[in-house]
């Protein structure tokens, strides 16, 4: 089987990109939508084609395991004979994966917007920039090498840039832009560097090389050590840190929330189920150089993702506007991901964190989009994100409402449902590795539980508040996304991940773990409840938690006040102690050398100038006097 | 060769003929006048080839032929310059070499 056409599955929303981006103010605007989905239907079934077919025909070698894939390869920079950068695409379990969640979720959002953005002023513009965003994403989970997915990691920041910027005339929205790229583009300068120590260490960027077990990854013997980690770890630790800033990893994670300035149906892909899990994407990918070369950095991942996930789960608690509290939510559930890659080991049974994770970013990307889709049509119904605003809204919004309580349970843990089966292995996982892991992400599921279920009693239940008008159900180009989702969130969890996606590609068996899932159900439940008894009619039972908690509600409100730490540690340390010192040098000493240059040239060409005076007898005298003078230097003063 | 006349005061004559031409082309403010001092500076010149022919190596052309040379350049350099002249004082309605200084800084 040829897997050369994988090639189309990003290059035709590339080309959707092409034709909205240069043609979208001259073609009809509605078209430009349409072609968007189309795009996206092709790209959807070359992708499920290509997962039917690498998974249940030709992915597996002799022994059983799945192999990786070069579907297509072209040499693109060449630097010496070992060292040059391919475009490429590379098959194996988690980039088909991938593959499958990128096409289902942007497709999903295509038609969704269809709806969302109908009127939008910048409509063709949305479209063009969404089809840019899967273009990159495809590119970046189907790279050859480390380098290839550099540039589309950057790439899918870009496209994220410019879908917060959508509404450019709110300030909000832009402030929110700029911090998202910058900070993640600092969080790249660690990728990059990564990259550069990675590359020089093993001298090639190709994954296939890097993650080969006999590879120069693991032969290579540096054993200088800085601060107690090899230098391979350290690269890894930095390659893990631009992962950490694209999935919004504490002490990353300052952008995520603001980036819900975008249009709701941008959340759902780029900052829900896409770009933000390219992280734990790129710790995936790089897995078998952590696991085996520097457990040291994989312990970090694992440390730095269970911090974020219950800092997160705790912020969440307290937020009022719904696509926020959506966002720590994401984030939470990416630690959940990233502590599960941590605790995971490599080989089959070993790697169940793995492979767990895996499972956990594909069911996730199902609900969360869900949500945030859901919390879409709401805000589309209500036109407010507050969810003090809102209230019974189970009557006017009966889709929405279903299908978010589904995504609910789904996110809560509650078998059947998806989310249930991910986290239970990861909490197996956990439990394996270390039982504080554990207990920190049990805490988190039943924290999760509360504030998912606090958003849904808020924002269905309760007493009615007044709104602009009476609400209206969504059109059916935004419920049929909601259903499908729905759907999906409901029934991924059977699916037996673990025969399709593992460490090293041999596929296993997992067994339930009762003894676990019981604890984890019944945090849950009691989360629900919790919530049931604050939110489902309204009480003062709310305000008197929140004064039992004090000043720690106070902070957690504040989210911690970390933008402000950033803030002031980028105002008054960054700018005042270095940025001005270095502005005052540049403009006093370097400018001031140069315009001096240019002073004192331009003060003697004034007083020269006058010498090309344009009268041809000056001249000429001038010329006829050397002439003499020349002849009497040669004629007395040089004796021949 | 001359009877009586030697090769000392023909270019007696040409020097004196040649710093006379000299000193009018830096003086003389008509451009007019420039140019036949020009012309005056070319034919002392075209005496001394044809006196350094005719003294020193009689059995040759050569000086001859650069006379005649130089007459046939000066002449359509005259042309031209006098045509150059005129377009000058088509444009600023004058012929005096002070008042030609657009080239100037």
């Amino acid at each position: 089987m040829e897997f050369s056409y994988t090639i189309y599955i990003a290059l035709i929303p590339f080309a959707v990109f092409v034709i909205n981006g240069l043609f979208g103010s001259k073609i009809k605007e509605s078209f430009t939508g349409y072609l968007g989905v189309a795009g996206m239907v092709v790209a959807t079934y070359l992708s499920y084609f290509t997962a039917y077919h690498y998974f249940f025909k030709v992915g597996k070698a002799v022994d059983g395991a799945y192999q990786k894939v070069i579907g297509f390869n072209m040499e693109w920079l060449r630097f010496t004979e070992s060292l040059h950068i391919d475009i490429g695409v590379l098959l194996d379990p988690i980039s088909v994966m991938m593959l499958v969640v990128i096409t289902t979720i942007s497709l999903m959002v295509h038609i969704y917007s269809l709806g969302y953005m109908k009127g939008d002023k910048g409509y063709s513009r949305f479209f063009a920039f969404l089809s840019l965003f899967t273009f990159s994403m495809l590119g970046l989970v189907v790279a050859t090498n480390i380098f290839q997915m550099y540039m589309f990691w950057e790439l899918v920041g870009l496209s994220s840039y410019l879908l917060i910027a959508h509404y450019y005339q709110k300030p909000s929205a832009v402030a929110a832009s700029k911090k998202a790229f910058i900070v993640t583009r600092f969080a790249d300068l660690g990728f990059l560097i990564g990259i550069l120590i990675l590359s020089y260490l093993t001298g090639t960027f190709d994954f296939n090389i890097l993650c080969n077990p006999e590879g120069p990854a693991f032969m290579q013997s540096s054993s200088a050590v800085f601060l107690g980690l090899s230098t391979m770890g350290w690269a890894l630790i930095l390659i893990f840190m631009g992962g950490a800033g694209k999935s919004a990893m504490f002490p990353f994670h300052i952008w995520l929330p603001d980036a819900m300035e975008g249009p709701t149906p941008v959340s759902a892909l780029i900052h829900a189920a896409t770009m933000v899990v390219a992280g734990v994407f790129l710790i995936a990918r790089l897995f078998p150089i952590f696991a085996i070369v520097a457990p040291n950095a994989l312990e970090v991942v694992a440390v730095i993702g269970g911090f974020s996930s219950i800092f997160a789960a705790v912020i969440a608690c307290t937020q009022t506007d719904i696509k926020r509290i959506l966002a720590f939510s994401t984030m939470s559930q990416i630690g959940y991901m990233m502590l599960a890659l941590g605790v995971s080991g490599y080989g089959a049974e070993a790697g169940l964190g793995f492979m767990a994770s895996m499972f956990h970013l594909f069911t996730h990307a199902m609900f969360k989009a869900l949500l945030f889709l859901g919390a879409g049509a709401i805000i589309h119904a209500i036109h407010t994100n507050n969810l003090s605003e809102m209230g019974n809204l189970r009557k006017y919004m009966p889709i929405p409402h279903i299908t978010f309580l589904i995504a609910c349970l789904a996110i809560s843990g509650i078998p059947p449902f998806a989310g249930f089966f991910s986290k239970d292995e990861i909490l197996v996982a956990a439990y394996n590795h270390n039982q504080i892991y554990f207990w920190v992400e049990w805490i988190v599921a039943g924290l999760t539980a509360f504030y998912m279920f606090r958003l849904y009693f808020g924002i269905f239940w309760g007493k009615e508040k007044k709104y602009d008008h009476t609400p209206h159900d969504a059109p059916f180009s935004m419920t049929f996304p909601l259903i499908f989702l729905a759907i999906a969130s409901a029934i991924v969890g059977f699916i037996p991940f673990s025969n399709f996606v593992t460490s090293d590609g041999l596929p296993f068996d997992i067994q339930m773990h009762w003894e676990i899932a019981l604890p984890s159900i019944g945090i849950a439940i009691f989360g629900i409840i919790v919530a049931f008894v604050f939110y489902k009619k309204e009480s003062d039972l709310p305000n008197r938690a929140v004064a039992s908690f004090g000043s720690f509600y106070k902070y957690a409100l504040n989210k911690f006040y970390f933008d402000e730490l950033y803030l002031f540690v980028a105002r008054k340390v960054i700018f005042k102690r270095f940025s001005s010192p270095i502005a005052w040098f540049d403009r006093h000493i370097i400018d001031a050398t140069m315009d001096g240059v240019a002073t004192i040239t331009n003060y003697i060409a004034l007083k020269i100038k006058g010498l090309q005076s344009g009268q041809l007898q000056q001249y000429a005298s001038v010329f006829v006097s050397g002439v003499l003078l020349l002849i009497v230097i040669f004629i007395y003063l040089i004796s021949v | 060769m001359i009877e009586g006349i030697s090769i000392h005061h023909i270019l007696t004559v040409t020097t004196i003929m040649f710093f006379i031409g000299a000193y009018g082309f830096l003086t003389r403010k008509n451009l007019i006048t420039m140019l036949m001092s020009i012309e005056l500076v070319l034919n002392a010149v075209n005496i001394n080839f044809v006196a350094f022919n005719k003294y020193l190596y009689p059995e040759n052309m050569q000086g001859h032929f650069f006379s005649m040379f130089i007459i046939g350049i000066a002449a359509a350099e005259a042309a031209v310059a006098i045509a150059i002249i005129i377009n000058i004082y088509r444009n600023i309605h004058s012929i005096d070499v002070e008042d030609i200084e657009q080239m100037k800084y």
